[in-house]
């Protein structure tokens, strides 16, 4: 009797791995999401693109496959470098007599130009900084934010979820208000009004570096979709045996919320949460092009485009193409990975 | 509807109020004396205890009287009236093209699923909608505009038609190739909802082919799930359009209001949010009556 008690069911995220295992498109897509997120670690401890800043080579570089077009901004600059002769304006200039004493002053300081290199691997920009680099470290940025603030928008919306699907009456009614309320705004005015107070308000200096202007006005706009998920999921559970087992043996209204129902969804949050970092991954690229997004001193995927908008009438083409392959091949497989995902979680599909 | 609006006005009010900057510092600029500071404070009614405040925003907003702009000392609601039809001329546009293409794909994809072509569709969807909307516009203007010169690149003028037909398509063109893929989609997920159904299923049965299964019966109904998307996008024709506003220089609202939030004039900001709010809550209620119209068996309580 007792030997068939003996089959132990299997665990709900094995069997995800097991079935992610089996769709090929799935695999291929988690093997490139997983080699991103090496990439930007390695990123963000450094060991890669942690020069991205240094004007390595001249400005506009080419890159080394085409290396022998004609560049002349970088030939100006070259010929600038090595006759850096001024016109002789001392009649006319009241700083003149200064000069002297400045350049010896300037003597005293060292300084060392390092030798700009004509050709990059992946082309240089209008300062002469690698696109390469700068398209690794813009993956960095552009990728933590939209995980961070998918993070938030999914603590907010799965938190207001819970308590109003769980308790329902007035705290249902509460929050039904205040998810009409934000879903009555059109988003993008949402956003603009979020940066404008956020830019020249009290809190301004706190956000002046960092990327935590663009988490918070995504997270405070995205988390309705969550919200209305998770409420709509804790409704349905809240009243289910088990739960109602847990309440007979004394767990608390926490415990039952956030022990016995939370692992239940967390398939239904899991799929929106990567939906979400799609969405917000796109959202944070068109602020950082307006000037909304991160600051001045680093570089996203939106900033490179907005570099590359000006460069392209020129003809210099390697910072729009790096900032796009980058960007298309991360959110393609990230959204085939979501499909997958959402398939391999479908009960209905086992 | 009056609570849910009530409440866009206290989180707007609110906002400003106690997260934004001092109005009397932004309007009077960096070298303002004190005295200076305090007389605009107490035009403002910045003065007053924050519920007068709130009344006095509430009587703007019920008044139709948000003021003149902090920068360009213009009617606010002049900004309303002189920017739309901008907005309006590209928008509509857009829209309709959208749906006029989106939804014979989807039906044509659905009509192949499975099949090789339906697969390919699907795939170079998810890579076109990963690409950014900002590397459409670039590039399409760039080539379109600059290299091969058949369309301007940039520009408007007051004649609407010339507007319409010259410097719109170019803009309505690019935006109606990046919503195909999207909506092609999702609607196509809409009609294979639908082909599951029992009504298919003896549609079928009784020898009708699948063109005409498709066109008689599903398309009727997945219109449901298609006029509650598309009347989903309609309150984006106001200012949805900022992007190519701000790239093709079109003096709408949209552009508006992103200069705005750069020069950091509220009651621009806060008048447009407040006004397409409310637009937006009576264009879903025109929606949920036109679902009357489309689906019979739905009745309004």
């Amino acid at each position: 009797m007792a030997a068939v008690l003996d089959v132990t069911p299997e665990n709900a995220w094995t069997a995800l791995w097991r079935r992610l295992q089996q769709d090929r498109v799935g695999a291929v897509s988690l093997g490139i999401v997983v080699a991103y997120l090496v990439m930007i670690l390695f990123a963000g401890a450094g060991f890669l693109a942690g020069g991205w800043s240094r004007e390595v080579g001249v400005p506009y570089a080419n890159p080394a496959f085409i290396g022998e077009r004609l560049n002349l901004e970088g030939v100006l600059r070259k010929r600038a470098e090595h006759k850096g002769v001024a016109p002789d304006l001392s009649a006319v200039d009241p700083l003149a007599p200064k000069y002297a004493e400045w350049e010896r002053r300037t003597g005293e300081l060292k300084m060392s130009e390092p030798e700009r290199s004509m050709t990059l691997p992946w082309g240089g920009d209008r300062w002469g900084r690698d696109v390469l680099d700068k398209a690794i470290k813009g993956s960095q940025v552009s990728i933590a934010v939209g995980v961070t603030a998918a993070l938030c928008a999914t603590l907010i919306g799965t938190l207001l979820g819970a308590f109003a699907g769980f308790y329902g009456r007035w705290v249902n009614d509460f929050l039904e208000w205040l998810y009409n309320v934000f879903t009555s705004i059109p988003p993008i005015l949402l956003i603009f009004s979020l940066a404008a107070v956020l830019r020249s308000g009290v809190f301004a200096h706190l956000f002046a570096s960092g990327i935590w202007m663009v988490v918070i006005i995504l997270a405070v706009t995205g988390w309705t979709g969550m919200y209305r998920l998770v409420r709509a999921e804790y409704m349905k559970h809240r009243s289910r045996e088990y739960v109602l087992a847990a309440q007979a043996i004394g767990a608390s209204s926490a415990s039952r919320m956030f022990v016995h129902i939370l692992p239940n969804v967390s398939h239904v949050i899991l799929v929106q949460l990567s939906l979400l970092v799609v969405a917000f991954i796109k959202v944070e690229v068109i602020l950082s092009f307006l000037g909304l997004g991160v600051p001045v001193d680093m570089v996203s995927w939106g900033t490179m485009l907005s570099e590359a908008q000006t460069e392209l009438v020129i003809g210099k083409w390697w910072q729009l193409a790096a900032a796009t392959a980058f960007m298309a091949v991360f959110l393609t497989a990230f959204s085939m990975l979501t499909d997958s995902l959402r398939d391999a979680l479908d009960p209905k599909l086992r | 509807m009056v609570p849910t609006l009530a409440g866009v006005i206290l989180l707007v009010f609110l906002l400003f109020k106690f997260f934004g900057g001092d109005p009397a510092q932004i309007l009077a600029g960096q070298v303002a004396s004190q005295e200076q500071i305090d007389a605009i404070r107490r035009e403002l009614g910045l003065d007053r205890p924050w519920y007068t405040q709130l009344g006095i925003f509430v009587r703007e907003i019920l008044s139709f009287d948000f003021g003149k702009s902090w920068m360009t000392r213009e009617q606010v609601s002049a900004i309303f009236l002189t920017r739309l039809p901008a907005t309006l001329t590209i928008t509509i546009p857009i829209l309709l093209l959208e749906a006029a293409l989106a939804i014979p794909t989807a039906m044509l994809v659905a009509y192949y699923r499975g099949t090789l072509l339906d697969r390919t569709v699907m795939a170079i969807c998810v890579a076109a909608m990963s690409i950014s909307f900002l590397v459409y516009i670039i590039v399409g203007q760039y080539v379109l505009g600059f290299l091969l010169g058949w369309f301007p690149v940039q520009g408007w003028s007051d004649d609407f038609w010339r507007n319409l037909l010259t410097y719109a398509p170019l803009p309505i063109l690019l935006a109606a190739l990046v919503g195909l893929a999207p909506q092609t989609r999702l609607y196509r997920s809409f009609f294979l909802d639908e082909t599951k159904n029992d009504y298919v299923r003896t549609a079928r049965a009784k020898g009708l082919s699948e063109p005409a299964i498709l066109r008689k019966h599903v398309l009727r109904n997945a219109l449901v799930p298609v006029v509650t998307n598309v009347s989903l996008l309609v309150p984006g024709v106001f200012v949805g359009s900022f992007l190519l506003e701000i790239f093709f220089s079109i003096p709408g609202l949209g552009r508006e209001i992103y200069l705005a939030v750069n020069r950091s004039d509220y009651p621009v900001i806060q008048a447009v949010t407040i006004y397409l709010s409310v637009l937006t809550m009576f264009i879903n209620l025109a929606a949920d009556v036109l679902y009357t119209f489309v689906d019979p068996r739905i009745q309004l309580r």
